[in-house]
């Protein structure tokens, strides 16, 4: 589940806001966006994606929040996933990278 | 009638064509509708991009050569585990229309992956960068797309055609009403809130919709799609499981047990207990290739410093229902029509029946389906939508959880727990009983029956109210039509008749909402090469 939203890094451009297939966000006047309605986080990643800041960090627990309190606690930097599909400008080449006809073909 | 006045006032439009959905088949509907000329709008109960099942994975894609050798033996590979109800001739025309369609995706920016000799490798796609590709072609070519926007009811005119639907926008906190002269369902598949990824909001609830305004559904016994997952996670890869070794507690190997014709040995042993998994027949170079097909597939075991190569992790079983069944919609001819005018059904929201018969194809022949349902049905839509006439009085179709119908409204939350204790359970829904099934009609009829003779629900409500009348609904086209198939065939596994019965290869039709009815169609004819194939028939998975 999403459980945390960097305000170091957050810039309040309330992307994952609209991004979120399921609006767990909520838009706050001043500051970070807030998780609103964690409960309905389908563990999907793709705000992670979205943000352009990598300011957001999802659990891996789809059931339950592990109780991450800051960036910290994250056991891997953020913006991980962003880098791995190549929606950061250092990684653009893995935007290309799609080894699945490998393991379809293998038998 | 009508819900509440607030939810009536917003965002009033009118259109030639209107979507119900922002997943691979309602962004093809659209983009394939508005290139027609036509004025679309494409509505998604979440972001269009982000939503449904495809977004936040990877896909193989049914793509194959156009060899007529290739072609032929890719329709007839999995006719058997089918059960012989998959139709030859819409298979030929699905491998068409895809081969076309992902050859203009390339042509329009998706970055395929390429051979030594520098081709196009057309067999996949990643979800991420497929949805959001897919939105840009849609807005690209004028769809007006609205966001967290569900629809929750259809209109119908006067003679019963479906003329447009009307929702909520949550963000907003008003309420949305497009006029249109066609109406697409691309809402998804029904996986009745299970944590299976991307899934959360698929509910069933454009089957609603449209059985409300009048259509019906093929093959709902073929619903009853599990996926494994790493119990705490999400992220649910089957076939990457192909590699895995299956054990229990104590660590001993589970026999028979595998991701593919052992899943059921999965299911029973986790009646009685925990599963484990470990990824150990994949050596170095497949775990490379893993790696590099589907990154979010790690993200649960990177995150929580598992190494699913080296490490034992506990596995469970997601329920994808209807998602990844054969079941939906029923369509009645090539343009993807229901057989309500004005009423346009794709992607997992249709009965994928044709290509796959009663054992689901799984991602690949999904994805081809939506490509090539979505191209269809939006081009015929906008031909019926642009020829449908101006200034029609149009009703809301709704029933459950909008129309005025009792005292008090019903309590969301129990209504779809009720469903989910139903359909969920190995026992009820895996294996299946004439008993079991039989006790979980009487709940869920009498659970219907409670929720139309409600009154409408609030307008914080109304969502979850719709959501959970949709599950109860379309848990009850699942379950007469598995109860009216007294044999096992495709996924659809009975206990009590355990074989396949010559006499049942038929298709099966539920209809209705007071009264749910199941009737029988002939299946496609037998082609003569796959008589000899019959013995196979009723190969468990």
């Amino acid at each position: 589940m999403i459980e945390l939203i960097s305000a170091a890094r957050c810039t309040g451009c309330n992307i994952c806001v609209a991004a979120c297939p399921t609006n767990v966000f909520a838009p706050s006047l001043s500051g970070p966006p807030v998780i609103a309605r964690q409960a309905d986080c389908q563990t999907c990643f793709m705000c992670e994606l979205y943000c352009p800041e990598d300011a957001l960090y999802v659990a891996p627990t789809a059931g339950a929040p592990l109780g991450l309190a800051s960036e910290a606690d994250a056991p891997l930097p953020l913006g991980t996933y962003r880098a791995a599909i190549g929606w950061t400008p250092a990684t653009a080449a893995n935007r290309s990278v799609d080894a699945m006809h490998a393991v379809l073909s293998a038998k | 009638m009508g819900f509440s006045s607030s939810a009536r006032s917003g965002l009033h439009l009118t259109c030639d064509v209107l979507v119900l959905g922002g997943g691979p088949s309602g962004t093809w509907a659209a983009f394939e509708a508005a290139r027609t000329g036509a004025r679309v709008v494409l509505a998604d109960k979440g972001f269009c991009g982000t939503s449904g099942a495809t977004a936040p994975s990877g896909t193989s894609i049914w793509y194959v050569e156009p060899d007529p050798k290739l072609r032929a033996a890719a329709i007839v590979s999995r006719e058997a585990l089918g059960g012989f109800l998959a139709d030859r001739a819409w298979s030929a025309r699905v491998l068409e229309t895809t081969h076309a369609a992902l050859h203009e995706l390339g042509a329009r920016g998706y970055p395929f992956p390429v051979d030594g000799a520098g081709n196009p490798i057309r067999v996949s796609l990643q979800g991420p960068e497929y949805m959001r590709l897919m939105r840009k072609l849609a807005k690209g070519a004028g769809v007006r797309i609205l966001d967290h926007s569900p629809a929750l009811e259809l209109l119908v005119d006067e003679a019963g055609a479906v003329a447009g639907a009307r929702g909520i926008r949550r963000q907003q906190g008003d309420g949305w009403q497009v006029d249109a002269g066609a109406v697409v369902i691309a809402t998804g598949g029904c996986a009745f809130l299970s944590r299976a990824l991307g899934c959360t909001a698929l509910t069933g609830d454009g089957h609603l919709m449209a059985a409300e305004a009048g259509a019906d559904f093929s093959g709902m016994e073929f619903s009853n799609a599990y996926a494994i997952a790493a119990d705490f996670a999400s992220v649910t890869k089957t076939l990457f499981f192909k590699w895995a070794t299956f054990t229990d507690e104590a660590g001993e190997v589970i026999p028979g047990a595998a991701s593919n014709g052992g899943r059921s040995v999965i299911a029973r042993h986790l009646q009685k207990g925990r599963v484990f998994a470990r990824l150990d027949r994949a050596d170095a170079a497949m775990q490379a290739n893993m790696r590099a097909a589907q990154p979010n597939f790690f993200l649960p075991f990177d995150r929580m410093g598992i190494d699913p190569f080296r490490d034992r992790f506990p596995i469970t079983l997601h329920l994808e229902g209807t998602v990844r069944g054969t079941g939906g919609l029923r369509i009645v001819d090539e343009t993807c029509a229901t057989r309500v005018p004005g009423l346009y059904a794709a992607g997992d929201a249709a009965t994928r029946e044709l290509i796959c018969g009663g054992f689901t194809g799984g991602g690949s022949h999904n994805a081809a389906w939506a490509v090539s349902s979505g191209r269809w049905a939006g081009r015929a839509a906008a031909e019926f939508g642009r020829r449908a006439p101006n200034g029609r009085v149009r009703w809301g179709a709704g029933t459950a959880g909008l129309r005025d119908a009792g005292a008090r409204p019903f309590d969301p939350a129990e209504a779809a727990r009720t469903v989910v204790g139903e359909v969920h359970p190995f026992d009820r829904n895996y294996f299946r009983t004439e008993e079991g099934l039989t006790r979980s009609l009487d709940r869920l009829d009498s659970q219907w029956a409670r929720l139309s003779a409600s009154a409408p629900a609030d307008g914080t409500n109304v969502l979850r109210a719709r959501e959970a009348a949709a599950m109860t609904a379309v848990a009850r086209w699942m379950y007469r039509s598995a109860l009216a198939r007294t044999e096992s065939r495709g996924m659809h596994r009975r206990i009590d008749h355990a074989a396949a019965d010559l006499a049942q290869r038929h298709l099966l039709t539920a209809a209705g909402l007071t009264e749910v009815s199941v009737s029988h169609r002939p299946a496609p004819p037998l082609a003569a090469d796959a008589v000899e194939q019959r013995s196979g028939e009723g190969i468990a998975a």
